[in-house]
């Protein structure tokens, strides 16, 4: 199934959530999604039967400077289709419903995104740092991250 | 006192009982060496490297060395740790290993003490081990011992059964708890052994088969009580780091390496003497005698101590609820099964 | 006994402490600076939970102020010992993305590497999973085989660890002479060193009753949790990027996906995940046999490449079947030099995930060797 296919049915299903298809070689296609029901769409996805996106390969955090945003990467190991669902979020509203129970590998790549750009995953079970200390300050992916002076009386930048 | 030759040769007792107490111990420290060269270059042979080299011609004093790194090496105490305790454990461990020498014949004209209960006492102090290891895993206030100790005191007596159960049959076949009566009892050609069955007729064909694996699970319950592979749960270094001697360095862990290389010995002399005819030679009358016997019987202990090592390097580890599983409810029920057969022989006879 | 292993921790009436404990960052078996915390029951794992982060030095950041092929020292520091493996979807997704066309030659010799350099991978896998459950002399005969392979990429490449051999648009040297000649050696080699482990180690009746049923992870689960690579297919998935989507040249070979198929105990325990592993490098084997055979000895390796890369506007994901799993970079570009964003799909990280799924209530010595049939690399779950 194409992209341009899964953007159908999902936008006969969804209608006002699903925003936009874009699609400019060589770039890959994506859905640009609002956030307020992704976990919804997320959820339609992986159990549709035409779909069946089983696997989530990748979330990614990312800041796009004025904007932040979470790229959903998914593919289906028996059609073997992926797709990418893009969700923008407000810098001063990052909040996004969490969709760690459609897939659990979401867990840890969602503790990874709060981490690095600080965007909250709304109704995740444990929302803390996971590569950074449990105690540090600020998000450091951000586009317009200070380094701390220090860190517990140790340097930081060299 | 005919069983040993020192009071003969020395007519004060009390030097003699001084030297006699002392060339256990020299052995001890001689084999030790030894063994920490075979171990390196057994290993090394099995796989495929030439192991230590610079030490010496061929690495030979490669435990030399090893020894005196051990020595120089800070002696740390945990500042947790139960100070009287932990250091007490590494001594009294070794005690109990060194203490089994006071009983073993090396010869017919050599045993430290002939008493009459000897492989009663062997095994009694054999034992003494466990006291060492779950002392010095309690008192390191460490959960990595305490773990190590746990374990190693479930095994050892788990494993002390089967093994109790082998000597009884063999005690029971020889009619002694003397060990010097014990070999007597096996002189002559290797067929008369308690390996094949011991002295009899032909008939004894029919006790070989039980002989035979009685010999392999004291065996395999004696590789257990010395904590070595295939049963080093409670060092298990992939899981508990070191075991109950994780805290320990310097000359403590010294002490422990010198007991577990002790123990491996007296197991291995213990497996001679009650499966092999001890000091006795293979061929009868050929190299006979009180010199050839030693031996006849370092070469004999020697040889699984070499097992021991070969093992070691061959074999993976087991857990601790196989280790639990093998020794009751394998060789527990066929060690019953054969002192059952064996004593059967042993009263028709 | 039940057909899973795992052991029920309800002791009725029987009240005893949980102990907590450290299993790392210092610890022989965590493969690295992993921190687990565990709770026991006695010697019965109730619970874990890793902690990770030992090791991160932010590689994405790093990139963000990189120009393209800078970062590629960076991405051999990820998965640091399967570095050949991991320059590939990186420069692959760039020449995507710039349209850049490479010759024959360099197909066939980055396959090459990478398949030498995933059996590499798998033997020191195979190695410290044998470790970890007690055999030591296997890892020593998987570590000599392993120098092989080494020596071949120290003389094409200059390192011994991390190459940066892999560029955009092509190689940084040619191969030498007796390449080819070299590589078959290594097959043999490899072929007569994986029989006798097979004898030793992996059919070795201890180790079996150690590995099997332990630590099984079910298909679906394993799908769930995004595994990949042998932990996917050890679990009966047959799923292989190289055979489902064929990127690079990879449609040209004969091969077959290895699965887990509970010979010895269950689907997808730890045995499974062993046994894909030392299958895999069989498959490899057959692999750099066909491609030595078939590869061109004429070809300009450097040819393709540019002298600036600049990437046009847009984003790109793109991955390759690393031996741990499937490895992706997410690419976006803003049409300056340096990269905008690279995301890796970092593969130890999300098989590490599944770790506290599968461990529970199993035995402490059981969890040291599921946490080895996972295969991880703390560099590329830290990055």
């Amino acid at each position: 199934m194409t992209e341009k296919e899964i953007y159908d049915i999902l936008k006969d299903s969804f209608g006002e959530e699903i925003i936009e298809f874009a699609h400019e070689p060589p770039s890959d296609p994506f859905i640009i999604a609002n956030r307020s029901k992704i976990d919804e769409i997320c959820l339609f996805l992986r159990d549709a039967d035409e779909l069946d996106f089983d696997y989530l390969v990748l979330l990614s955090g990312m800041d796009y400077i004025e904007k932040l945003g979470v790229v959903y990467q998914l593919y289906s190991l028996k059609y073997k289709h992926r797709i990418t669902i893009k969700v923008f979020l407000e810098k001063s509203d990052p909040n996004i419903p969490t969709v760690e129970k459609i897939w659990r590998s979401a867990d840890w790549h969602e503790r990874e995104a709060w981490d690095m750009y600080g965007i909250v995953f709304q109704g995740h079970h444990n929302l803390i740092r996971i590569l950074c200390p449990y105690d540090w300050e600020g998000h450091p992916l951000l586009k317009d991250y200070k380094t701390p002076d220090e860190y517990h009386g140790i340097k930081v930048p060299y | 006192m005919e069983h040993n030759f020192i009071y003969n040769l020395i007519n004060n007792e009390v030097i003699a009982i001084i030297a006699i107490s002392l060339l256990p111990l020299i052995f001890v420290l001689i084999y030790a060496l030894i063994a920490i060269l075979g171990e390196l270059k057994i290993a090394s042979f099995v796989q495929e490297r030439l192991g230590p080299m610079r030490t010496g011609p061929w690495g030979i004093i490669q435990p030399v060395a090893e020894v005196v790194k051990l020595i120089q090496k800070e002696d740390i105490t945990p500042s947790a740790a139960d100070k009287k305790l932990f250091n007490m454990a590494p001594y009294i461990m070794f005690i109990g290993a060194y203490a089994a020498f006071a009983v073993i014949p090396f010869s017919s004209a050599f045993v430290p003490a002939n008493i009459n209960v000897g492989l009663f006492f062997l095994f009694a102090v054999g034992a003494f081990a466990i006291i060492g290891i779950v002392m010095g895993g309690w008192a390191s206030n460490n959960k990595y011992s305490l773990l190590g100790a746990m374990r190693s005191a479930s095994q050892i007596i788990s494993y002390e059964i089967p093994a109790g159960i082998a000597l009884l049959t063999i005690a029971a076949l020889a009619g002694t708890l003397n060990l010097q009566e014990l070999i007597e009892a096996q002189s002559g050609w290797f067929w008369n052994w308690f390996l094949f069955g011991g002295d009899g007729s032909v008939w004894k064909i029919f006790v070989l088969p039980f002989t035979f694996s009685l010999f392999l699970i004291f065996l395999v319950s004696s590789l257990a009580e010395t904590n070595r592979t295939p049963f080093d749960i409670p060092e298990g270094e992939s899981e508990i780091v070191a075991g109950y001697h994780t805290e320990y360095s310097g000359i403590k862990f010294a002490m422990f390496f010198f007991a577990e290389y002790a123990n491996m010995f007296v197991i291995s002399a213990l497996i001679t003497i009650l499966f092999l005819g001890g000091w006795n030679s293979p061929f009868g009358e050929f190299l006979g005698g009180p010199i050839w016997g030693v031996f006849w019987f370092i070469i004999k202990a020697f040889f699984f101590v070499f097992v021991q090592i070969w093992l070691r390097w061959t074999l993976p580890r087991l857990r601790v609820d196989q280790l639990m599983y093998m020794s009751w409810k394998v060789l527990v029920p066929f060690s019953f099964l054969c002192f059952f057969a064996i004593s059967l022989w042993a009263m028709l006879k | 006994m039940s057909e899973r292993r795992r052991i029920e921790f309800e002791y009725s009436g029987v009240d005893t402490e949980r102990m907590r404990v450290n299993v790392g960052p210092q610890h022989p078996s965590t493969h690295g600076v992993l921190r687990l915390e565990v709770e026991l029951e006695g010697e019965i794992v109730t619970e874990v939970i890793p902690h990770i982060g030992y090791l991160h030095r932010c590689f994405e950041k790093h990139a963000e102020a990189m120009t393209y092929p800078q970062v590629i020292p960076y991405i051999d520091r990820m998965d640091y010992i399967s570095s050949m493996n991991n320059e590939w979807p990186y420069v692959m997704a760039i020449e995507k993305m710039c349209d850049i066309k490479i010759p024959e030659k360099v197909e066939y010799i980055r396959l090459i590497c990478a398949e030498l350099n995933r059996i590499a991978n798998h033997q020191i896998a195979v190695a410290t999973f044998g470790l970890d459950a007690g055999a030591f002399t296997p890892f020593l005969y998987l570590f000599r085989d392993r120098e092989w392979i080494l020596n071949v990429f120290e003389t094409i490449s200059g390192g011994r660890l991390l190459y940066n051999y892999y560029c955009v648009g092509g190689l940084r040297n040619d191969v030498y002479p007796t390449f080819k000649e070299d590589c078959l050696d290594i097959v043999r080699q490899v072929r007569a060193t994986n029989k006798e482990i097979m004898d030793l180690l992996v059919y070795n009746y201890i180790f079996v009753e150690r590995t099997a049923k332990v630590g099984v992870l079910p298909p679906d689960v394993a799908i769930n949790y995004g595994c990949s690579g042998p932990v996917l297919r050890g679990s009966g998935n047959a799923f292989d990027l190289r055979r489902s989507e064929p990127y690079s040249i990879y449609d040209r070979f004969d091969f077959d996906v290895q699965i887990g198929k509970g010979e010895v105990g269950i689907v997808g325990d730890s045995w499974d995940r062993n046994i894909v592993r030392m299958n895999e490098m069989e498959e490899s084997c057959k692999i750099i046999e066909q491609a030595v055979a078939q590869m061109p000895n004429t070809g300009d390796v450097s040819e393709a490449i540019p002298k600036k890369v600049r990437v046009p506007k847009g984003e790109i994901y793109c991955s390759a079947e690393n031996p741990k799993g499937e490895l992706g970079f997410y690419i976006v570009s803003d049409g300056g030099q340096k990269p905008f964003r690279v995301r890796p799909r970092a593969t130890s990280f999300i098989n590490l995930s599944v770790l506290p799924e599968i461990s529970k209530g199993y035995m402490i010595a059981d969890l040291v060797l599921i946490l080895g049939s996972i295969d991880i690399v703390l560099g590329e779950i830290d990055r």
